[in-house]
């Protein structure tokens, strides 16, 4: 018996040693969290990655993909219990938390060793003095008008100023007909609106909603901007039912002829196409203030990326990022997306073949890209504290200068 | 037999029961307790599930939530939004069940008014959140409708009023969950033996009369099982509160569960999302300790 058992112990011992020895041998596999892949063609995001497999001999990349609700628990699951991926997609309303947590890898001494030329990127974004994200594609938000509505309520130019839009927005208001000039998504299951509805006109205009890297609530940017949403709803002419309306039926509310203008993603041009065909739109830059002509900041969001502090393999990691944010690649990746590149060499293919993407693609250059929300703590609950505000606001339980007080008083709480 | 062999056989007979038992108890254990232990103990740490090494922070949590408005006012409207929910699931419940029940409609019908009756059952939440989003838009079915009759004048924005939403959710809701009380009290009524009513026939009754004194008193048991189950469970009442309204607008739709989901998910505060979690706990222990004092005693 023991003569028997020897021999097969001295074969466990021997598949045991070559089976170590292969895997030491074998690739290097990243896991890469992201919610892009269900968002982009079918089949697309693996064949990039299989480009770049091809492109790194020894790396393979596994694709961890779901929705970004889905994905966004999942990191921050990760985070907390030192299983994140080692290639992670980012919100910038997330770097904050993950970085508190030590989730993300300073990408800084990744760009030195390389010698990454930081020129090419259209931001890095940093905490506490951190490189931890870098902004793949964005979606910027313009705003979208139905030139047939404007036609019929006889808005010959297009509104570059405030005062303008709510000019506009009152002729194309007509309550009897269930058509409005302006649509306010400000749900609090989804407080985006905040952002990419409100702020939006703060920052088109140059101005900040932040000072010194403090919330500034109170003062005069963001005052104004409420006071120009009041002056707007006073009118009448935003699509009833703002306080629980999300992003999705603001634009199927657009998409219908419901509504004149709306502040939206570049990124629902092909999806407003598809579900009105007929429907005539033009895109324009976010009205200014009056006399404001300097360089108009456009919001925006984005598909960023980072690397697990935790990762095993950071250099192979970082290999995968500077593949995707160089040229020819982000303007592939971005031109599947219909997002604006994260390398500002990149063109994406888009932006000659269709008109709107085109214009679009000029707004995005001849202004900057602005989102006050990147990098702060707890971006999702600010964006709530100031929507519930907003809400008061707009019931008539208080001012402008009230309601931005307020919310400047919850805001400094969490800094 | 030995002494030594009856005693281990005794002790066979001890164990077996529990042998027996373990594989549920090893699952309720994971699925259950070991979950409720973390969020209890995560209650008492700061930055609990977010560091590595959270420290002890006592009550700390609990004070704050405490003293946050918000926290009351969702307790507020978590305890209206279930009780109003529940007395209606029963009377609207009876009510069909009487009708299922009667001998005084057609089978035909009756057979398909059972059909009718059940359907909201077969939604799911979302399914039901999504539809009266749509029957109660501004826009929608509802006010055209209410218009037209000329009961309001202009249109009701439902869920996006302070001062109609949470009764725009109840409303939801009892639409939702009336058809659990009729099932169940059909069978009931289809068990209270006849003759009970034909003594009262003999007797003179007249129809309140034999609901009040034979129908209710009979289907009692049904009544405060389903009623206590359902207070359980609306009181825990997430999916459709939060894509009807998100808590909003303002915090006019604000339960517990939408609040500690906010704690956790919007503002990544697990610690006091877990006292509030621990909140909602206790409130549930208590009406299950009721439930299961109630059904002892009979």
């Amino acid at each position: 018996m023991t003569f028997r058992i020897k021999p097969i112990m001295l074969k466990v011992a021997a598949a045991a040693w070559l089976l170590g020895a292969t895997s030491a041998m074998a690739d290097t596999t990243l896991e890469f969290t992201q919610w892009w892949e269900p968002e982009l063609p079918a089949g697309s995001l693996r064949k990039i990655m299989d480009d770049f497999e091809a492109a790194n001999p020894g790396i393979k990349v596994t694709l961890v993909s779901g929705p970004y609700a889905a994905t966004r628990d999942q990191i921050s699951v990760g985070a907390a219990t030192g299983t994140l991926s080692d290639v992670v997609g980012l919100d910038g309303a997330w770097v904050n938390n993950l970085n508190a947590q030590n989730a993300l890898a300073d990408m800084n001494p990744m760009m030195d060793a390389s010698k990454f030329d930081k020129a090419q990127v259209a931001d890095i974004i940093k905490v506490d003095g951190k490189a931890v994200m870098f902004p793949v594609a964005s979606f910027v938000y313009p705003v979208f008008v139905n030139l047939d509505l404007a036609a019929q309520a006889g808005v010959t130019k297009l509104p570059s100023t405030r005062a303008e839009f709510l000019e506009a927005a009152k002729k194309m208001t007509h309550a009897d007909k269930n058509q409005y000039g302006w649509v306010l998504p400000l749900s609090l299951q989804s407080p985006s609106g905040v952002q990419n509805d409100m702020m939006s006109w703060v920052w088109a205009s140059g101005q900040s909603m932040m000072a010194d890297g403090k919330p500034a609530l109170d003062g005069k940017p963001v005052v104004d901007m409420l006071t120009f949403v009041k002056s707007l709803n006073d009118a009448g002419t935003i699509s009833p039912g703002i306080a629980t309306k999300t992003e999705q039926e603001k634009v199927e509310e657009f998409v219908n002829d419901r509504v004149g203008m709306m502040v939206d993603s570049l990124a629902h041009v092909n999806l407003i196409r598809k579900r009105n065909p007929k429907l005539n739109f033009d895109i324009i830059p976010v009205p200014v203030v009056e006399g404001y002509t300097g360089k108009r900041g456009l919001p925006y969001a984005s598909w960023g990326i980072g690397i697990s502090a935790g990762s095993k393999h950071q250099e192979e990691a970082w290999k995968l990022v500077q593949y995707l944010m160089s040229e020819k690649v982000n303007a592939k990746l971005v031109s599947l997306a219909n997002a604006f590149p994260g390398n500002v060499n990149a063109k994406p293919d888009f932006v000659t073949s269709d008109k709107a993407f085109g214009k679009a693609f000029e707004i995005f250059k001849t202004g900057y890209l602005a989102n006050e929300f990147t990098g702060l703590p707890v971006a999702e609950d600010l964006m709530t504290q100031f929507d519930v505000e907003a809400q008061k606001m707009l019931a008539g339980e208080q001012s402008p200068e009230q309601a931005a007080a307020n919310a400047q008083k919850g805001w400094t709480a969490k800094f | 037999m030995t002494r030594q062999k009856r005693s281990r056989h005794r002790l066979k007979r001890t164990v077996a029961p529990y042998l027996y038992l373990s594989p549920s108890l090893v699952i309720i254990g994971l699925l259950m307790l070991l979950p409720m232990v973390a969020v209890i103990s995560y209650s008492f740490q700061n930055s609990a599930v977010l560091r590595r090494d959270p420290s002890f922070a006592g009550l700390k949590h609990y004070q704050a939530i405490f003293a946050d408005p918000v926290f009351w006012a969702s307790l507020w409207h978590t305890l209206y939004f279930t009780c109003m929910s529940v007395i209606f699931h029963m009377t609207i419940g009876m009510i069909f069940a009487l009708m299922l029940n009667s001998d005084r409609i057609n089978p035909t019908l009756r057979n398909i008014l059972r059909v009718l009756y059940i359907l909201p059952w077969l939604f799911t939440a979302v399914i039901i959140a999504v539809i009266w989003r749509l029957l109660l838009e501004p826009n929608g079915v509802v006010n055209s409708i209410l218009m037209q009759l000329g009961i309001i004048g202009s249109k009701i924005e439902w869920f996006s009023s302070p001062e109609t939403a949470l009764h725009a959710v109840t409303f939801a809701n009892i639409w939702a969950g009336y058809p659990l009380f009729m099932v169940s009290l059909l069978a009931g009524l289809q068990g209270i033996p006849k003759d009970f009513y034909e003594a009262a026939d003999i007797d003179g009754a007249k129809a309140y009369q034999k609901l009040i004194f034979i129908t209710i008193p009979q289907l009692m048991p049904i009544i405060i099982s389903i009623s206590l189950l359902d207070f359980i469970w609306t009181m825990q009442v997430f999916p459709l509160i939060w894509i009807t309204t998100g808590g909003g607008p303002i915090y006019s739709t604000e339960v517990l569960s939408t609040y500690t989901y906010k704690l956790a998910f919007s503002s990544y505060n697990l610690s006091q999302a877990s006292a509030s979690a621990v909140v909602i706990l206790l409130i549930s222990l208590g009406l299950t300790l009721f439930y299961i004092r109630y059904q002892k005693a009979r």
